[in-house]
């Protein structure tokens, strides 16, 4: 019997995944071949998808993009036995841009099928809640404080100080909340994990629960991540049949059990504030901090509230120990991040790295430059609300102080590339747009001011008195970064003012196109 | 959606009492009601009120919060086509503007036949796919004029 491994990854599954996946056992019926098809999380070479792995005496052997016409012909290669065929890139671990990551969160993803326990517990899933159980809370929360994780949803907020000041609240009722409201654009780790090893944020809640002395996690997902929803509920199930959830796990005498919440479309929910109203069943309207979630958070409880990539992290933090995640990194960038590459790339995909890898080098050598083939522009990185980083900072490297230090950021961790043909003042409209049109409405500086940012740039673009609209923008953007009470607003003019500051040409085109 | 069943205050009840067991319900019920007949519409909303024992004022303030919930049935089918920044950087924004130009459409409007509403997205985690798509629940990736222009014969059919 062959092992043959085609991923249930969205990505996948959006070129064609589960048509391919037919097609193989098909075809393997017809030729009377005995296989066995396992589904997968992505390896995370997004342009090789759908890409097959078939398990050979060398290795796991890839064929990709593999389509469903491509499959007679993969037979007759003899696939199988990981023959010759132009689809074959060789032991996919062998593979370059595989070999030159540093795979700590995402270890296991694409890798075992993610629906299997004994397969998770197999690759050292559940070690790290087991020696969680064994050297008590208390010294899980020092722990997770010493390996020096900050929160991978965007803040970067050390995750152990989080934890400790919810375990530091009275005994009682505690909740821990999964931040899986992935929003922004070029962003798809949250879900990438979620599909491809979903256990490992069930176990990372489950040591969150146990730290912080809480019973019950809910992982709040939005609701345009179909395929996540199904694999993550099933996981949620297989977890519980196992004894990983529910009543005295493993006799530890601890109980834990996770709930999976769908959102509604709302983007400004993945703030949050807005989430926990969202979860309890209003309004996703922003809370003013203080008090903070971890004092009063989901129903006025202590809460934990962690990003999917930091949770999904706890595991092998507990198994590796703190010092080995510590130690890699640079400066207060701890560890390793797991970077989307995205956009008008050759090469995108989900690629881990420790902190202090120079932008330029990820998006000019492992995303191999635009897929159009034309000169790089820009990359915004950090989602909808981060800046446009130019060309003439590409040395920087990934952290998130050396990000900070030119009024950018490095948010989830996401890049999208952009080619020359892109107008900048166009991108500033959208994000003012974007943020106008997801505005939960609470604070006048966010409400109001990105519909008058909107506006403000179609007079620039028209030509209509370009400086003096130009000034009155940056102002606007001040009032709204200072102004606002969370960071849809706040963070809103970071791609406006990175546009003005680094592409001034791109907003004065109109004007110059108008006088003459 | 395709299949939706006609409202009855009935079975409105019904599913809001299956759900009531949950904490903070309101969303898990929305869902499953506009999973039942394809909307959420007003009398819902007033027995959902009753149930949760809010106005209905707070209420209609919540359903009409997410973008997610229509109070009027939409089309049989649904086309999402993501236009955030990663598909923008593949001509997304070009692509959709022609595209509902050629089928006399506007960002949320249905097909005049009832078969097809379009939608905007933003973001459907499918970036290094750009552009990309979700039809019915099935996303698409590297998605263009073609692609999009068969989905609105598909939806026709059925």
């Amino acid at each position: 019997m062959t092992k043959i491994y085609i991923p249930l990854d969205m990505a996948a599954v959006a070129m064609g995944a589960d048509r391919l996946a037919a097609a193989v056992a098909e075809e393997a019926a017809r030729r009377g071949q005995q296989v066995e098809i396992v589904r997968n999380g992505s390896r995370g070479m997004l342009w090789l998808e759908p890409l097959i792995e078939v398990e050979t005496p060398a290795g796991r052997v890839g064929y990709g993009p593999a389509k469903t016409k491509d499959v007679a012909s993969l037979f007759d290669a003899g696939f199988l036995a990981g023959g010759a065929h132009p689809l074959n890139i060789g032991v996919v671990d062998e593979h370059p841009w595989m070999k030159r990551q540093n795979r700590f969160t995402f270890v296991r993803c694409g890798i075992i099928d993610p629906l299997s326990v004994p397969e998770y517990e197999a690759h050292n899933g559940f070690k790290g809640l087991k020696r969680a159980f064994e050297i008590g809370s208390a010294a899980v929360v020092e722990e997770v404080a010493k390996s020096g994780l900050r929160g991978r949803g965007g803040a970067g907020f050390p995750t152990g100080i989080k934890w400790k000041t919810v375990a530091d609240c009275a005994p009682g009722q505690k909740y821990v909340v999964v931040n899986a409201d992935e929003g922004d654009s070029g962003t798809f780790a949250d879900r990438m994990i979620m599909e491809g090893d979903p256990l490992a944020l069930i176990e990372g809640m489950t040591i969150c629960g146990y730290a912080i002395g809480g019973s019950k996690g809910y992982v709040y997902l939005r609701s345009e991540y179909p395929v996540v929803a199904k694999v993550f509920q099933a996981a949620i199930e297989k977890a519980r049949e196992a004894g990983w959830l529910g009543k005295n796990i493993k006799g530890s005498g601890f109980d834990f059990d996770v709930e999976l919440r769908i959102g509604a479309g709302a983007y400004v929910c993945g703030e949050e504030t807005s989430l926990l109203e969202s979860l309890e069943g209003k309004r996703g309207i922003v809370r003013a901090k203080p008090p903070l979630p971890a004092h009063v958070g989901l129903f006025g409880k202590p809460t934990v509230v962690n990003n999917v990539l930091s949770m999904a992290t706890i595991p092998m933090i507990m198994e590796k120990g703190a010092q080995h995640y510590a130690d890699l990194g640079i400066g207060r960038s701890r560890g390793t991040m797991p970077l989307q590459i995205a956009g008008n790339v050759k090469y995108g995909g989900l690629f881990e790295i420790d902190f202090g890898i120079p932008l330029g080098e990820v998006i000019n050598d492992i995303a191999g430059g635009t897929r159009t083939g034309r000169p790089v522009k820009a990359a915004q990185v950090g989602g909808p609300l981060g800046a446009y980083v130019p060309q003439s900072l590409f040395h920087l490297p990934f952290g998130y102080e050396e990000f900070a230090a030119t009024d950018s950021l490095i948010g989830h961790g996401g890049i999208v590339v952009f080619d020359d043909a892109i107008d900048m003042s166009w991108m500033a409209r959208f994000g003012m747009e974007f943020c106008a049109i997801e505005s939960c409405g609470k604070c006048t500086p966010c409400r109001i001011g990105s519909t008058r940012g909107v506006e403000t740039i179609d007079k620039i673009r028209n030509g209509q008195d370009v400086d003096k609209n130009i000034e009155l923008l940056k102002d606007l953007c001040h009032t709204m970064k200072f102004g606002s009470l969370c960071a849809l607003g706040g963070f809103a003019p970071y791609p406006v003012e990175s546009a003005l500051r680094h592409f001034p040409e791109d907003f004065r085109k109109s004007a110059l196109e108008a006088a003459e | 959606m395709a299949g939706a069943a006609p409202y009855s205050d009935e079975r409105a009840r019904e599913i809001i009492a299956a759900h009531m067991g949950l904490e903070g319900p309101a969303l898990p019920i929305l869902h499953a009601l506009q999973a039942e007949f394809g909307c959420v519409p007003e009398s819902a909303v007033k027995e959902m009120a009753g149930a949760l024992n809010i106005s209905r004022a707070e209420m209609h303030g919540v359903v009409t919060f997410y973008h997610d919930f229509h109070s009027a049935p939409q089309g049989r089918h649904h086309l999402k086509i993501c236009r955030a920044e990663s598909c923008q950087s593949m001509g997304a924004e070009k692509q959709a503007n022609e595209f509902l130009a050629r089928h006399k459409l506007d960002w949320g409007q249905t097909t005049p036949d009832g078969s097809l509403t379009v939608e905007p997205v933003y973001c459907l985690g499918l970036c290094a796919h750009s552009p990309s798509a979700l039809y019915d629940g099935e996303p698409i990736g590297l998605v263009d004029a073609e692609t999009l222009d068969s989905l609105v014969e598909e939806a026709k059919g059925k």
